[in-house]
């Protein structure tokens, strides 16, 4: 097999070095028409890929098309170089002996004589201008992104679904009766009515042990009967907290925790979020709890900090 | 297998109660206590050489079990007898059976640790066991109880009948069947994403070569 792979490759590379060992026969001061219309294609097609991704990013901000149009713009601009560089732009190499420049009058010749290296291309100014907007507008494809850093980002960072009295439902929108949920267990909520693909949604519930609990002072009552809330969104890298260990005998194992499957982070459930392992920078936001007259789990207020993963000036 | 909880008390004081106690109310900072834990979790321990442990404080893995059929039967119903969940009926040959349904719930409630296929992995504090030996009782009892540092899984979260479809997909995992090219040992999509980038970066070595070809004189 591998015999088989390295004959191939040496047969490939054998075959490029042989047809570049042919005799030039292509007149180099010869306009190639075709090869300019394609390269025209070329960077008309980047043009139009790279306004479709600013398109996109207003229209419809989903990463598959972004990325599908930028990296089309990019593909089309990479091949409209690599075409005027081979077959437009006169290939040829020359030294030429040059006395010093002395006068104005030889450095015109000089300016002219570079000039002329260009007269392979016709249509010049067409391609300044279908050259220029190309980069133009992929340059401006890449910098629109930075939209999403303006004033706008904070304010929709700092949306979020929960609030005093908004009640906990499973993923099949089901109410979750705090005496369901048993020690040792993880389960995954979300607010009622709330979109559950909001960064601010996923939470995990988990009960523990009330004397195992050591909840910073300012959060006392956040817990009843030992049910505690955080958000399920990893201040790392937004990954979903997933991973849950409760030990069976807490003496001889590791304390209860939940962990990241992206970078294992480790957040300690029983110390208020508090991060005991892992990249992470800070501890994962607590979702006060309270259980109502039927039994049924409901917030108790918004997260003790900003969920989703951590990014400038949001540390806390 | 019906056991005989008096010989499993004998074997008990024989073999667990210099760490559970001679009441099997457990040693604290040692072991827990055994009254309540139920057959499931003996079983469980039991049948997966995971017990006797010889460090209380270290993880306990899967070994050939110490004791023979019958001797785990006797311990069982002796533990057992103390109280706690049965040891669970699961039959994972019955038709309603459901393997989509096994891999859909193994994926979102198991796979973050044990990997797709079951092949394990690490955690923080921990290692995460293969499921290559596990039999479908051992799967089911294994969720019900939480081993070790393995969460709970009430029936509240998976119904009986969802734990079994669980376990036929944990049985079909250890031969996965591959549709074609080399499995990699099932062990994820690392190896997978070595090959791409070796294949790709070949791929992109090559294009570049060409692009440098000069065709001057």
């Amino acid at each position: 097999m591998r015999r088989w792979l390295l004959a191939a490759l040496v047969l490939l590379i054998g075959k490029l070095r042989r047809r570049r060992a042919l005799p030039p026969g292509r007149p180099v001061r010869e306009p190639d028409r075709r090869a300019e219309n394609i390269t025209f294609l070329f960077l008309l097609g980047a043009m139009a890929a790279a306004a479709a991704f600013i398109v996109v990013y207003f229209a419809n901000p989903d990463t598959q098309f972004l990325g599908a149009t930028l990296g089309l713009a990019l593909v089309l601009l990479a091949g409209a170089c690599a075409v005027a560089g081979k077959r437009v732009v006169p290939q040829i190499e020359g030294v030429k002996e040059r006395p010093e420049l002395g006068d104005a009058f030889e450095q015109d010749e000089v300016m002219s004589v570079i000039a002329e290296g260009g007269e392979g291309v016709t249509r010049k100014r067409f391609f300044l201008l279908a050259g220029g907007g190309a980069a133009g507008l992929v340059g401006a494809a890449l910098l629109t992104p930075a939209l999403s850093c303006g004033p706008e980002a904070n304010r929709v960072l700092s949306l979020s679904p929960w609030q005093r009295g908004r009640s906990l439902v499973d993923e099949r929108d089901e109410p979750i009766a705090a005496a369901g949920i048993v020690v040792g267990e993880l389960v995954t909520a979300f607010p009622s009515g709330a979109d559950k693909e909001d960064i601010a949604s996923p939470v995990i519930v988990v009960r523990v042990r009330p004397d195992e609990l050591d909840l910073p002072d300012d959060r006392r009552g956040w817990a009843p009967e030992g049910l505690v809330a955080y958000s399920k969104i990893c201040t790392h890298a937004g990954c979903a907290v997933s991973e849950y260990r409760y030990p069976s005998y807490g003496p001889t194992a590791p304390g209860p925790a939940v962990v990241c499957p992206c970078h294992y982070s480790t957040f300690s459930v029983t110390e208020g979020g508090k991060r005991i392992f892992g990249p992470a920078g800070r501890a994962l936001p607590q979702l006060p709890l309270a259980i109502d007259d039927e039994g049924y789990l409901v917030a108790d207020g918004d997260f003790s900090g900003r969920p989703g993963p951590s990014w400038w000036g949001v540390r806390q | 297998m019906t056991g005989n909880p008096q010989r499993g008390r004998e074997l008990y004081l024989t073999g667990c109660q210099s760490c559970h106690g001679f009441a099997a109310r457990g040693i604290p900072g040692t072991a827990p206590s055994l009254h309540g834990v139920g057959a499931a979790s003996a079983d469980f321990y039991l049948s997966t050489g995971r017990m006797p442990l010889d460090d209380p404080h270290a993880q306990p893995d899967r070994t050939e079990p110490a004791y023979d059929r019958q001797s785990i039967a006797d311990l069982v119903a002796y533990i057992g007898s103390l109280g706690g969940p049965a040891v669970p009926q699961v039959d994972v040959v019955g038709g309603r059976l459901n393997l989509a349904e096994g891999q859909r719930l193994f994926t979102e409630n198991c796979a973050a640790c044990h990997q797709i296929v079951g092949r394990g992995g690490v955690m923080a504090g921990a290692f995460v066991p293969t499921l290559l030996e596990a039999t479908p009782r051992q799967v089911v009892e294994a969720a019900r109880v939480g081993p070790y540092v393995m969460p709970r899984f009430s029936e509240a979260q998976l119904s009986d009948r969802e734990l079994a479809s669980i376990a036929r997909y944990v049985q079909y995992a250890k031969h996965p069947e591959n549709p074609g090219g080399w499995a990699l040992f099932d062990v994820g999509p690392v190896p997978e994403g070595m090959v791409a980038w070796l294949i790709g970066l070949l791929a992109l070595v090559l294009v570049i070569r060409m692009l440098g070809r000069n065709d001057a004189p």
